[in-house]
Parts: C-alpha cells; structure tokens; sequence
C-alpha cells in the first residue's frame, strides 16, 4: 500500500465552524451504490443556490482548481458517519486536511482512505487560510514525518494521533488486510466472549 | 494474619481501589483481539447492523477482494433510510431509490446475511429494530454505518457509528481497527417535569458541553434521572451522543434493562437468560471507578427545549429568548450569525410563538411507541392548525403495528397528521419526505443541519415528540405544559 509521508499541492480554504457532512455531502446525492462521481457535488447547497447558480464558495473559484489541500476550521466533519462525505473531498481532488479540529468520525473515514486529517491551532488555520485567499497559487507541504506544515517561508507545526501517523507512513492505512489476517486469533478470542458462548 | 484473610484483603482492594472498572474499559477489553502495530485496538463487533445507504460500496470492496462475510450470524440488515413512506408499491417511483433496495437484497441473500424487508414485520430503522428484537444486548460491541448506532449504548452496550470503509472492515473480519476514547461520567440528578422529556435532557446536555464536548470520549450516562428513565427514554439519550462530539454513550444495565430485553426474539431464554443477567450485571460499572472526566447536571428545573440554530449545540428551552451571537465568544459567535441569518430568527425574540410549517414525528431519536403516545395524548381531540402540514412515521414496522393496535394512528388522523409506513423520511430527507423552499419544520428528530431535511434553505426546529404535537395543534411554537 502506498506509504504518505509527505502531501504536495496548492490549498483550498473552505471557512466556517461545525461544517457538518450534510453541508459536505447533501443526503440526496448519496442515492447511489458506488462513491463515483461524487467530487462534483462536493459542498454542492452551498456552491449552488436552488436554481443551479453559482455561489461564492472556495470550491467554485478557478483559482483554486487543481488544490489539493483543504484548509478547514473547528469540528469539521460533524455530523453523520457518512463516507460518502470525504469521498465526495477526495474525488474532487483534496489528498490531505488542515484544520483546527475534526469529528472523530470523519477524520476516521479520511484515514482510511489515506487522506490525513492534520490540527493547528486556530491563528495558525486563520493566518493560512487568509494568506491562501491572496495568494491561491502558493504551495503547501504537508510533512507528516516532521508534523509540520511549510509554505513560502513559514513553517507550523500540525499533529495527528501517532497510531494514524505511523499507518499513514509505512503504508498500513488500509486496516483490511491487516484484520483479515487476524481472523484466526479472532474467533479464538471470541471464544470467550460469553454471549457468543451461551453465557457459559 | 491468617491466609485466608490476606485473600480477602488482597480482593477488597483489588476491587475497590485498583480494579474498579467502568462498563466501558471492561466490555472494551473482553472484545480486544490484539493491539495494531500503529497502537490502535482491533476491536471484535459482536452485532453488525447494515443498512442500503452505507453497505453497497462494502460489499462491492469484498467482491473485488473476493472476500467472505466473516460472522454473518453476527450480521442484520434492514432497509430504513430510502424506503417511501406513503407507499410500499415496488419498483419504487425513485429509480435511484430502487437500485439501492435491489442491492441490499442482492447483497443480503449473495453473503447470506439476514434481512428485515419492508412487509417482513420487523423492519424498521437500525437502531429501533436492533433493541426491539433484543437484538441489542448489554456488554455487546455493536457497529453500524450510521453515526447513531450510539442509541444501542442505552442497553449497557458499546456502539459506533462507522463510515463504509469499516463496514467493509467488520464484514470481512468481524472487527475494526479503533482507539481507545477515554470516558466521562454524566451524572444528571432531578426528577423532570410533567411535558419534559429524556430528548429535552440530551438537548440541555449538548447545550452545556456543546457539540465538540464529546470529541475523544464516550459518555457514561449515570444518576436518579437515568435511573428512572425508561429504555426508550435512554434509547433517545443515547441516540443524540453524538450530536455531541461523543462517538458512544451509554447507561449501565439494570432491572429496567433486563425486563425490556425478556421475551424478545433474539434474547437467550430460560437458564441461558438468568445466564445472560449474571453476566450483564458483572459488566456493570463498579462503584468506586475512577473516571477520565466527569460533568454534574440537575434537571429539576428544566423546561422543554427546543432548537434555534443549525446545529444542535443552539437550543433555549422553550421559555427562554433565541440569544445575541454577542454573548457567545470564539467561533461559536460566528456559528450564531450564521444560524440567525438561516433561520430568519432575530437575536432576542422568543422562541415561543414561532410559526411553523411542517411537523414532524418520527426518527431513530424519537419514532419509537413511547414517543407516539406522549405525540399522541397532546392530539388527542384536537386538530393540526391548517397551516401545518403534519406527519407520523413509526420507527419501525412492529412500533407501527404496536400504535395501531392502541388506535394512536387514529387520533393522529382525526387530528390531521398523515399516519406513514416505518423509515426514516424526514429526518434526512432521502426519500421523497422533504420540506420545500424554507419551510420551517418543528422535528423529533436530532439534526438541525441546514438542508438536513432535504430543502437546502429549509429550516428545522428541535424538540420532543410532545413539544412537535403541540406546535402542530397551534401552529406555532408552543410550551406542551400549556396543552397537558
């Protein structure tokens, strides 16, 4: 499996607190049975108004097609466990998160698709996010061997929790194989597990 | 000192100052399988709840894979969230709608997983149907693609929410790859009033630790009030866990638990249930247990609340004014321009009295029998205001079949309200149950998320089943106390 250290590209800021993945993903667009073709419709009520003209969301300005890095502010992701929500942030082209902090949930599900969800505290997101309005063609590193973030001469220190750090860089991020490996030991230990056992 | 003495002491601490444990560490560990190289758990989940919304992509990733359902007699589905619920006529109108029920059924049948379709009787949304067939146990690990799965906490069980990927995860292996949160206590003291419910509780609850509180916890819910809610009361506490950040909750088992549970279909009977007590009360948590965190709450006073924003962090009780984003400080002063600008709601003006558009009763929080005949007692001779369009959906096929039986579906009707076949319509708006334009809608459910209910300038009040009935019955924001 790929092993991510280091994630390279042009940031997006999406603003806002409690930016639930109703908001990411409208309900309605998740009547399908696959997450393909789902990057368009990425933020989409508050891209479009009711009648399908734009709004004014980070999403929709050309300047920042082609980022890949999203910069995002506290609890982002709230909400359903819906992975359709960062599925949706990946297809449309977002490989890693800057944000002041996640839902546990959400930061799970981008995890196990190999997006990291990385915090920094709220001046450091702000500044960012305000320089990235500016200056949408600058670069943004996100090293995650380093926990640190650099762009043009500034540089911030972001974490992650080790487990997901450690997965993401040797490349274990995709837990399946890894569990059913592990089946064995599992029904040996659901062995004594006593609901499964008749309570004896 | 005599041996057998030197044991009883050794025990004695053992228990009260070193092992004292909470039901949370103790279920947690009987279901660790191994520590992950990256530090992670691998956690065994001894009930799988799939559902059409989340599951397809899974079970795709296991074909491709060529992969089995590894415990499939730990595996239940059902099919809740698309499903129409004024009609069952099949192939549903929605072709989108339709392709989903043909491949949970596809699906089921292929990896030999049991499945609640609509007409079988017993189905209904997840988290009503998994306690109602006793499904849900006390000291289980359950999971579900869907992030109330922290409901089935209300049975002293330990329950995720989970994104697809780990259904594919739980199918394939039986577990999931997780980290440890820590646990606070909730403890809430206070008997409540007469028209105020568990769900006015848990608003309060989020109210005060707010919608981040719970990152990185699970919720031990404890105290008087707990003790003498009812299972259904707790179900819907627990439910609204994480509209608080928290991804479980739950409240330890007791007598009321045990009773609930006894009879049900999937629940061990005869020897293996006195079996079955034995142990559920083993897992209970020890008295003496030290808590990661912990928060005190009375609700002795509290009033109905209801929701004034867009998330479910912003409620007043009903009593109260809709308050100045000024008096909030950091980003939750700017989270309340926001949710004024959506709402059309003016800081300062109270709540009470607000005209609404559309009722709903219904969802995983509060569709479940209790919650009709408190809806039910509020309408009970009275009429939904012509204003209102107003409509009642089970939470499952058996709560349905349960108030039809008790005639709730006739006061309903003579009320006004549409009387609808189980789901979770619109709470989520993925059938075709929506509000249209902006709408405001008085709902039992638990998001007030903008667009939540399927109209993205729609709008959504907060509240308790009773408190939905009475601002039907008037048409307008109304303390049920006054209707009672």
């Amino acid at each position: 499996m790929t092993k991510i250290t280091q994630i390279s590209g042009k940031g997006v800021p999406v603003k806002g607190n409690e930016i639930d993945t109703d908001r990411i993903i409208p309900a309605r667009f998740m009547k399908t049975i696959t997450f393909d073709g789902l990057g368009e419709f990425a933020f989409y009520d508050a891209r479009f108004d009711e009648k399908g003209n734009k709004k004014n969301h980070s999403f929709n300005k050309p300047e920042f097609h082609g980022a890949s890095i999203l910069v995002v502010n506290k609890n982002f992701g709230c909400g359903s466990s819906r992975e359709h929500a960062p599925q949706s942030l990946k297809r449309w082209g977002v490989k890693a998160i800057i944000g002041e902090s996640f839902a546990e949930i959400f930061a799970g599900n981008c995890q196990l698709l190999g997006m990291p969800c990385v915090t920094a505290s709220t001046q450091e997101v702000e500044v960012l996010q305000d320089f990235l309005e500016k200056d949408p063609a600058v670069m943004i590193n996100v090293n995650l061997e380093e926990s640190s973030v650099s762009y043009t001469d500034s540089s911030i220190s972001v974490s992650i929790s080790n487990s997901r750090k450690k997965d993401l860089i040797e490349g274990t991020w995709n837990t399946l194989g890894l569990l059913v490996s592990a089946l064995p030991k599992t029904r040996e230990n659901a062995k004594k597990i006593p609901y499964l056992n008749e309570f004896k | 000192m005599p041996i057998h003495r030197l044991t009883f002491l050794t025990l004695f601490i053992h228990q009260y100052f070193l092992m004292a444990e909470n039901l949370f560490n103790k279920v947690w560990q009987l279901h660790e399988v191994q520590k992950l190289p990256s530090g992670e758990s691998q956690l065994f989940i001894g009930l799988h709840l799939i559902h059409e919304v989340t599951s397809p992509q899974a079970f795709q990733m296991l074909r491709e894979e060529n992969l089995k359902v590894a415990f499939p007699e730990r595996t239940v589905a059902t099919v809740d969230h698309i499903v129409p619920t004024a009609t069952r006529q099949r192939p549903y109108k929605d072709n989108l709608a339709e392709q989903m029920m043909l491949a949970i059924e596809k699906n089921a049948s292929e990896f030999g997983v049991k499945f609640y379709n609509p007409g079988s009787g017993k189905q209904g949304i997840v988290h009503v149907i998994g306690p109602e067939l006793g499904l849900t146990q006390p000291g289980m690990t359950i999971a579900c693609g869907d992030s109330h799965t922290s409901t089935h906490g209300a049975f002293g069980a330990i329950a995720f929410g989970i994104g697809t990927s780990q259904v594919r995860d739980v199918l394939a292996s039986g577990c999931m790859a997780i980290s440890k949160p820590k646990v606070k206590k909730i403890e809430v003291t206070g008997l409540l009033e007469k028209g105020v419910y568990s769900k006015d509780v848990i608003l309060k609850i989020i109210r005060e630790l707010g919608v981040k509180g719970g990152i990185g916890f699970a919720y031990e819910y404890s105290g008087e009030t707990f003790e003498i809610m009812t299972m259904e009361e707790r179900m819907s506490v627990c439910n609204m866990t994480i509209e608080g950040g928290a991804r479980a909750g739950y409240v330890n088992p007791d007598q009321k638990t045990f009773d609930y549970l006894e009879g049900k279909e999937f629940c061990p009977k005869g020897n293996a249930f006195d079996l079955a007590k034995e142990w559920w009360k083993s897992i209970a948590t020890d008295s003496n247990t030290k808590f990661d965190a912990s928060y005190k709450m009375d609700v002795s006073k509290l009033a109905p609340m209801v929701t004034w924003g867009i998330n479910p962090e912003q409620g007043i009780q009903v009593t109260e004014n809709i308050p100045n984003p000024k008096d909030f400080s950091g980003g939750a002063k700017e989270t309340a321009e926001e949710a004024l600008e959506h709402m059309g709601f003016e800081a300062g003006q109270p709540i009470a009295g607000t005209k609404i558009d559309v009722a709903f009763i219904g969802s995983c929080t509060n569709g479940r029998i209790s919650d009709l005949r408190e809806a039910a007692k509020v309408c009970n001779g009275r009429k939904v205001d012509p204003g209102v369009k107003a409509i009642v959906v089970p939470g499952s096929e058996q709560v349905a079949k349960r108030a039809m039986h008790e005639g709730l579906d006739k006061i309903f009707s003579n009320a006004g309200f549409e009387w609808r076949f189980a789901g979770c319509s619109m709470c989520l708006a993925m059938n075709p149950d929506k509000l249209l334009g902006r709408q405001l809608s008085a709902s039992s459910s638990n998001r007030n998320f903008k667009g939540r209910q399927g109209s993205p300038s729609g709008r959504t009040l907060l509240m308790s089943p009773a408190m939905v009935a009475a601002a039907a019955i008037e048409g307008r924001v109304t303390d049920v106390r006054e209707l009672m």
